[in-house]
């Protein structure tokens, strides 16, 4: 510690290096807290539970051809009979969305019919008595769906449903006292009003955009089949026998009614699919980001030492003579750890700055959270670490300078 | 004499062959992350209609009021009321509204199972406004407009499925079992982003399949194959009428329109109807009325996604930190020989000479590390799938142009890299050097 000011004076004889040095530690810095904070949001995202248990789960999206949209409900209650039938398969329901889907339909809740603005948004899933068993949804309160309860509307007459059951965070949004059960709630502006008979764990909404963020939560079920021309129908195979019910479910509909279109893309997939297609930008944002921060690291590392052992090279008459005047290898070996330190603590301190400037700009333009410090002073731990380290050879080279070297003229 | 110098370069350079190896992967690595990221940005923000991006003009008429309405902008669509206000306004050159159809196609020949098709159903006005190039036939006149015909136009690629190719004009076509005569077909057409259909989230998706007019759609009672949004409004109103004439929106407006002074009139024609529904008691609130361009509309509706914008930036911040790391090693390459520098300056070399020859050198390292850039970059852009949606990473092309601009970009910024240690290398006093050795 003592070498600090002959360090510093050496420094100034050598200010472009330092100042590059510095520099290049101050950016890395500055973009790898900022790409590890992109990967840790990311990998929050996708690490969400739908609240389904996803294992033998698959969906199906079915379109039916040349049929009145009045007219599909007896061909989608047709349609569940095969599929529940189907060996292998646990349970199946028709549904007009499902968690992870990408589209659905979304409502205002309101606890007063005619309030202008809606207490939070949710999700409505037209479903009947089959879907909780199906998705694998866990009822934490209430009861289930009855079949005579199950009743068929026409999408553009729907208002509400006598029944619901609603998630436990859309209960918590309405009835933040927790008495949400058996009590009212308006789905629709001037309807008539919901009671809620169960409620749910857990059941992600059919969107991961941000815009969705707020109420990724808040899904209602209602016990109602949709008649129209789209029908989404998600299937639970027993245990182990998804794939077989993945070839045999698309192949028993096509038998029973071929007046109908599954897209051969994303038509029949399996929930696993579902999820890595949902969050497929997510997950690729993450590499990139690991793979940006893997090469700076790696780039800013051969960056010192390159530098590092140039100064070596240039100092090594200067080094025999210290040595020559009695300082130890290791004090050679320190004095170049604390330069670099020296010229890393500097890097990072502005580093730091541009971190938080960088993640502000961010914040602006991309709508970014705040950058938490814990990634700032890991960031800054790191850095120090690596110089460090990549300090470490050439400064070994440097300890191993002889004395003699006082004496040559080269 | 440039030849010298680079050969006094590649002799250098081997002398230290892991400086120079750092130094080139450098200078790749930053270079292929910037253009593979460019790639894609270049492929999401480029003007989908050069030639008439500046006379295409989506008008927005506020019917949602400032209680419901996004931050003040009106919806990105229209409800029917309006949209057919405009049509029948006439007060641009061109005009059409448009949605978004999903109609199931019946195979015209054998027992071929019966497929969706997505398209439009539109005014005729659409084939000439957006340049829609046609391989048969044409789009459909006003006429049909009126008769509320059922004609319709397909993609070269649904002709290609149903016809083999033929020459499909005056042929019929079943769609959602309606029988619809043929009028032409056009060539593939497929801006990117598809700039008139952004409301639905369409700006890169498959190419559309199908047209039909906009009238019969609407006797048919078709209901949109895209978005309907309601917003605060809530529900959608009861049945079909209910609907139409409500307050959701669905269709989106077109209108072209020739100068600014034509633009300046649209938007008083939409200020005044605005202030009409107002006085009719439809509207609360003071008019609130937008007519944006195409670009103005693509910036608008946030075309280029967040996720080509930030990979962008941070690869830009990547290559900048990268030729910082390089400017060091150049420094300490270069220093490294201020004897020989001595040497060549006291044997007569002028500084220029020192300039010349230091940033040929320079200039090979950014050529080797653009080659290797250049390698990078393909397989960056056959990994792009991997980060971006596959609908926009496809899009992105190591063309020509991309191939020249990794190069140019290496070494412009090498040698740009360069002029500081090579102004020290030539600051060096040759007597000092002599002296030292």
């Amino acid at each position: 510690m003592m070498q600090i000011k002959p360090i510093l004076a050496a420094l100034k004889r050598h200010k472009a290096g330092t100042i590059l040095i510095a520099l290049q530690i101050a950016l890395t810095l500055a973009i790898v807290c900022n790409a590890l904070f992109i990967i840790q949001q990311r990998v929050d995202r996708l690490s969400r539970p739908t609240g389904m248990i996803e294992t033998d789960l698959m969906a199906i999206q079915n379109r039916w051809v040349g049929i009145d949209d009045e007219a599909t409900a007896p061909l989608v209650k047709a349609d569940i009979q095969i599929l529940r039938s189907l060996p292998g398969v646990e349970d199946a329901v028709s549904t007009n969305s499902f968690p992870l889907r990408g589209g659905g339909w979304s409502m205002g809740v309101r606890l007063n019919p005619t309030a202008k603005k809606p207490i939070t948004q949710t999700t409505l899933y037209f479903v009947d008595d089959h879907a909780l068993p199906t998705m694998g949804a866990k009822l934490i309160a209430g009861r289930n769906f009855r079949a005579d309860e199950v009743v068929t509307i026409d999408p553009k007459v729907f208002e509400s449903s006598p029944v619901v059951i609603i998630t436990k965070a859309l209960a918590d949004k309405v009835f933040p006292d927790g008495s949400a059960l058996g009590k009212q709630i308006y789905i629709t502006e001037g309807a008539p009003s919901s009671t809620v008979i169960g409620i749910v764990e857990r059941l992600q909404v059919p969107w991961n955009g941000n815009f969705a963020n707020k109420f990724e939560g808040n899904s209602t079920l209602l016990p109602i089949q949709l008649s129209g021309n789209f029908s989404a129908y998600l299937i639970r195979s027993k245990p182990g026998q998804l794939a077989s019910v993945l070839k045999a479910a698309p192949a028993a509909l096509f038998k029973a009614n071929r007046m109908r279109v599954i897209p051969s893309e994303r038509g029949v997939r399996t929930y696993a699919d579902v999820r890595e297609q949902a969050y497929k930008s997510d997950r690729g944002m993450a590499i990139l980001m690991g793979i940006i921060c893997v090469v700076l690291l790696a780039i800013t590392a051969a960056g010192i030492v390159g530098l590092t052992s140039f100064w070596v090279g240039q100092r090594r008459k200067q080094i025999g003579v210290r040595r020559a005047l009695g300082a130890t290898k290791h004090d050679i070996l320190s004095y170049f750890l604390t330069e670099n330190l020296l010229i890393g603590i500097g890097g990072v301190v502005v580093g730091a700055m541009l971190a938080v400037g960088m993640n502000l700009w961010l914040m602006q333009q991309f709508e970014m959270a705040r950058l938490s410090p814990v990634y700032v002073i890991a960031g800054v731990i790191v850095l120090l670490l690596l110089g460090q380290g990549a300090v470490l050879a050439p400064a070994m080279r440097a300890a191993r300078v002889s004395p003699v070297e006082a004496t040559r003229s080269v | 004499m440039f030849v010298h110098y680079a050969q006094l370069g590649l002799l250098s350079l081997r002398r230290n062959p892991l400086l120079t190896a750092l130094m080139i992967m450098s200078i790749a690595f930053g270079v292929a992350a910037s253009m593979v990221t460019y790639a894609v940005f270049r492929a999401v923000s480029g003007d989908p209609i050069p030639q008439k991006s500046a006379h295409l003009f989506a008008p927005q008429v506020d019917n949602w009021g400032p209680q419901y309405n996004r931050k003040g902008e009106p919806a990105s669509a229209m409800t029917y009321t309006d949209a057919m206000a405009l049509m029948h306004a006439h007060k641009a050159k061109r005009q059409t509204v448009l949605f978004q159809v999903l109609m199931s196609v019946m195979p015209t020949q054998g027992s071929g199972l019966p497929f969706k098709s997505a398209g439009y159903a539109t005014y005729g006005d659409f084939f000439s406004m957006f340049d829609v190039p046609f391989q048969y036939g044409q789009g459909w006149n006003a006429q049909d407009d009126d008769n509320r015909a059922a004609v319709a136009v397909i993609s070269r690629d649904l002709n290609q499925k149903l016809f083999g190719g033929a020459n499909s004009v005056g042929r019929e076509i079943e769609l959602e079992e309606q029988t619809y005569r043929i009028v032409g077909v056009t060539e593939h057409w497929d801006p990117k982003p598809r700039f008139f259909d952004m409301f639905n989230g369409n700006a890169y998706t498959d190419a559309s399949e199908v047209y039909i007019p906009f009238t019969h759609a609407i006797d048919l009672k078709m209901d949109t194959g895209g978005n309907n949004s309601c917003s605060g409004v809530g529900n959608r109103g009861v049945g079909w009428d209910g609907w139409i004439r409500g307050e959701c929106v669905w269709i989106s407006p077109w209108v072209e329109l020739d100068s600014k002074a034509d633009a300046d009139e649209y938007l008083q024609f939409l200020h005044a109807y605005a202030q009409e529904q107002q006085r009719a008691g439809r509207f609360s609130w003071a008019p609130n009325v937008r007519l944006r361009d195409v670009n103005a509309w693509l910036e608008f509706q946030h075309a280029v996604p967040p996720e080509s914008r930030l990979s962008l930036t941070v690869a830009l911040g990547f290559f900048v930190i990268c030729l910082v790391n390089t400017i060091g090693l150049l420094l300490a390459k270069f220093m490294r020989r201020a004897p020989e520098i001595g040497i060549r300056r006291a044997l007569g070399a002028s500084r220029a000479d020192i300039y010349r020859q230091f940033l040929a050198e320079a200039g090979m390292v950014g050529l080797a590390g653009g080659v290797l850039g250049l390698f990078l970059t393909g397989l960056g852009m056959a990994g792009a799938g991997m980060v971006f949606e596959p609908q926009i990473a496809r899009l992105a092309h190591l063309d020509m142009s991309l191939v020249a601009l990794t190069l140019l970009v290496a070494i412009g910024a090498t040698v740009l890299a360069a002029f500081y240690p090579t102004w020290r290398a030539a600051q060096v006093q040759p007597a000092w050097q002599l002296k030292s050795n």
